[in-house]
């Protein structure tokens, strides 16, 4: 599969722009700005980047909270993420959820719930609903290593497949849950596994590869949106901050950070646009200033934004409100 | 008009809705090939086909979130229960998935999860549950339950037009033991309206589901000792019609709340808090709540009829209250 030039400049401008984005998030965490709690992506983002940059503009995301790629790809704005961060009015919710627990299926991002793995039946039944109506359109929906314990991700990997739908599942496998490590997460060496048992095709790729994550969720997507139904993917990376910004992670050894620190996947990018000719070292500084400037913006925007109403918190309950007496 | 069965009407709801609407489709566990196990959507797969009548994989939380994504993309999706006990699998996905997604993120999530509940078939502890109650304590959620086939072809007809997740309490007792006179043409019965089911003056008597028909033998035995008996149907409990309990409360001064539900932190505790809070000074006598005890549903019918509230309780309480 070739991927023209700009595609992979806007996968490196992407995955840029999740960790500084990010970075920012944490670094206003700890000085006390962020309303509630604070997780980031860190070391992992070449995940959502990847398999997000690859669906097409109808397709429909059911993403999980380390999914920060996503959300920007698909056109939710940092501006928006910001405010949502400072629980203001302008935020993608309008103030009504915080951080990551992001939605707006106007740009086909299904909200994320924080029961792990929840999303996987969801994506599967607008995958569904794709299939019935005859669109060439796709799901994908993303849960990490530990929600893939869930019952939720089963009996969303089952029906898929009995049915042949067109969703892509993806794992994020970071190598923790929160301080769980995989192996008393599960037995198996490949979370891909899971899939054998659903007889559904699946693949292990480098999670800190953006270009090997783009191009096997495209494919993917591809068999999916022309009938041959769903597939799994488990990208193999590793968790570089805590859990949430709050948690120093001391249960995880400080050598195998070392060692995941060489592979990181910004600088595997940088790597290879430099050796492969696409960039230049002054084009990815380019892309440095123009992410620099919009998370400068993004800040500025929910700084200045106003606060919701405190009476908005009781709008909005049902979408066919019934008259109260 | 014509007559039929509370069971034919939940039938005749869904063919209709899905012969009005595209986006309508049903899905569950053993719905299409067969019909289902009460047979409600009996010849559903042959009208419509495999993917409106959709049989899924033994899996009430998988086939719940499925329906919720495919609601959240265009279609109305109703989702059945083959009883209704087996909604404990799918509570998750209701109460934070459903339930939440437009309050927290703006998106309507139009689906309705069917629930054939209820006791007095010798069905025992996991197939006879009222399962309102679990649900009662979760906003964002609609539940109704009709008494008569008219309100269940109406309530489901509106239930499958809402764009908010409604969970359809169908009792299993009255699938085949009432029938009803009903129109040819197309109605619905809103959600969020009771309905006076016997007009009277003396004493309210605030009930749903097959309570009704409990309560109704009991209005006719106290009628002939001269009490007149005002039966409040909720036909929707989440939300309750609070106006209408309220006016008949004013009117009667008397209350007698009435549910096949289990009593600690049932429906009728919250009646019973809505009217003690709002109608205080008009009330005559204490607020007696007539439910199940709080057991698990027994099998044994000498057992299950200790469970389920009997009229004679209802006119035991009803006198009572005429004392005051
Ligand atoms: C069903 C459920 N149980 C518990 C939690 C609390 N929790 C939040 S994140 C997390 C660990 C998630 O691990 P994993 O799925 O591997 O994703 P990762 O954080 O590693 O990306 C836990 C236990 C939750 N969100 N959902």
């Amino acid at each position: 599969m070739d991927i023209k030039r700009e595609d992979l400049l806007q996968l490196y401008y992407y995955l840029k722009l999740t960790r500084r984005f990010e970075d920012r998030i944490s670094s206003l965490y700890h000085q006390g700005k962020i309303l509630g709690g604070a997780w980031t992506s860190n070391g992992t983002e070449a995940v959502s980047v990847g398999y997000g940059y690859a669906l097409e503009r109808n397709d429909i995301a059911a993403p999980y909270f380390r999914d920060m790629g996503v959300f920007l790809i698909r056109g939710i704005t940092a501006k928006r993420i910001m405010a949502q961060y400072f629980g203001k009015k302008t935020g993608v919710t309008g103030g009504k959820e915080g951080n990551v627990h992001i939605g707006d299926i106007n740009f086909g991002v299904i909200g994320f719930p924080s029961h792990l793995a929840d999303n996987y039946p969801v994506g599967t039944g607008a995958a569904l609903a794709f299939k019935m109506r005859g669109e060439k359109r796709v799901a994908v929906a993303c849960t990490g290593d530990g929600g893939t314990s869930r019952g939720d991700f089963h009996e969303a990997m089952n029906f898929a497949a009995v049915r042949k739908l067109p969703i892509v599942f993806i794992c994020n496998n970071n190598q923790y849950a929160y301080s769980t490590p995989l192996r008393l997460q599960m037995t198996i060496k490949n979370v891909a596994e899971r899939a054998l048992a659903y007889d559904m095709p699946s693949k292990t790729v480098d999670g800190n590869n953006v270009v090997e994550i783009y191009k096997a969720a495209k494919e993917a997507y591809e068999v999916a949106r022309n009938g041959g139904g769903p597939t799994f993917i488990e990208c193999k990376t590793m968790r570089m901050h805590g859990h949430s910004e709050h948690d120093s992670a001391k249960y995880v050894p400080r050598e195998l950070l070392e060692e995941w620190k060489k592979k990181d996947p910004i600088l595997n990018m940088e790597k290879y646009l430099l050796e492969n000719t696409i960039a230049r070292k002054e084009d990815m500084e380019g892309i440095e200033l123009r992410v620099k400037k919009e998370i400068e913006e993004a800040e500025a925007f929910a700084e200045e934004s106003p606060y919701p109403e405190p009476d908005d918190g009781l709008k909005g309950l049902y979408a066919t409100p019934i008259e109260e007496v | 008009m014509k007559e039929i069965t509370y069971l034919e009407a939940i039938r005749e709801a869904l063919d209709e809705e899905m012969a009005r609407d595209p986006s309508v489709f049903i899905l569950g566990e053993d719905v299409g090939v067969y019909g289902g196990a009460f047979r409600v959507t009996e010849g559903f797969y042959e009208k419509y086909g495999e993917w409106r009548v959709l049989d899924t994989p033994l899996s009430e939380s998988g086939f719940t979130g499925a329906a919720i994504g495919a609601a959240l993309v265009g279609m109305r999706p109703v989702a059945e229960m083959q009883f209704a006990d087996f909604i404990s699998c799918a509570f998750d996905q209701l109460v934070n998935v459903a339930a939440k997604n437009h309050y927290r993120w703006g998106a309507a999530t139009p689906i309705v999860v069917r629930a054939p509940y209820g006791g007095n078939i010798h069905g025992g502890a996991f197939h006879s549950q009222c399962i309102e109650g679990f649900f009662y304590n979760v906003p964002g959620l609609k539940i109704v339950a009709p008494a008569t086939a008219y309100d269940a072809k109406g309530l489901l007809k509106a239930a499958i037009r809402d764009n908010d997740p409604v969970i359809y309490c169908e009792h299993k007792y009255l699938y085949r033991r009432i029938k009803d006179q009903i129109p040819e043409e197309d109605y619905i019965v809103p959600i969020g309206k009771a309905r006076i089911a016997i007009e009277g003056s003396d004493v309210s008597i605030i009930t749903y589901g097959a309570m009704v028909h409990t309560a109704t033998e009991a209005a006719k035995v106290l009628k002939g000792s001269g009490v007149s008996c005002e039966i409040i149907d909720l036909r929707t409990i989440l939300p309750l019609d609070k106006k209408s309990i309220m006016n008949s409360v004013k009117k009667t001064n008397k209350v007698v709340i009435l549910h096949e539900q289990t009593k600690t932190g049932g429906v009728g505790a919250e009646v019973s808090a809505l009217i003690s809070e709002n109608c205080f000074d008009y009330l005559d006598g204490p607020i007696i709540r007539i439910a199940a005890p709080d057991t698990p549903v027994p099998y044994s019918a000498q057992m299950e009829e200790v469970f389920i509230p009997q009229p004679k309780e209802v006119i035991n309480a009803v006198e009572k209250l005429m004392r005051y």
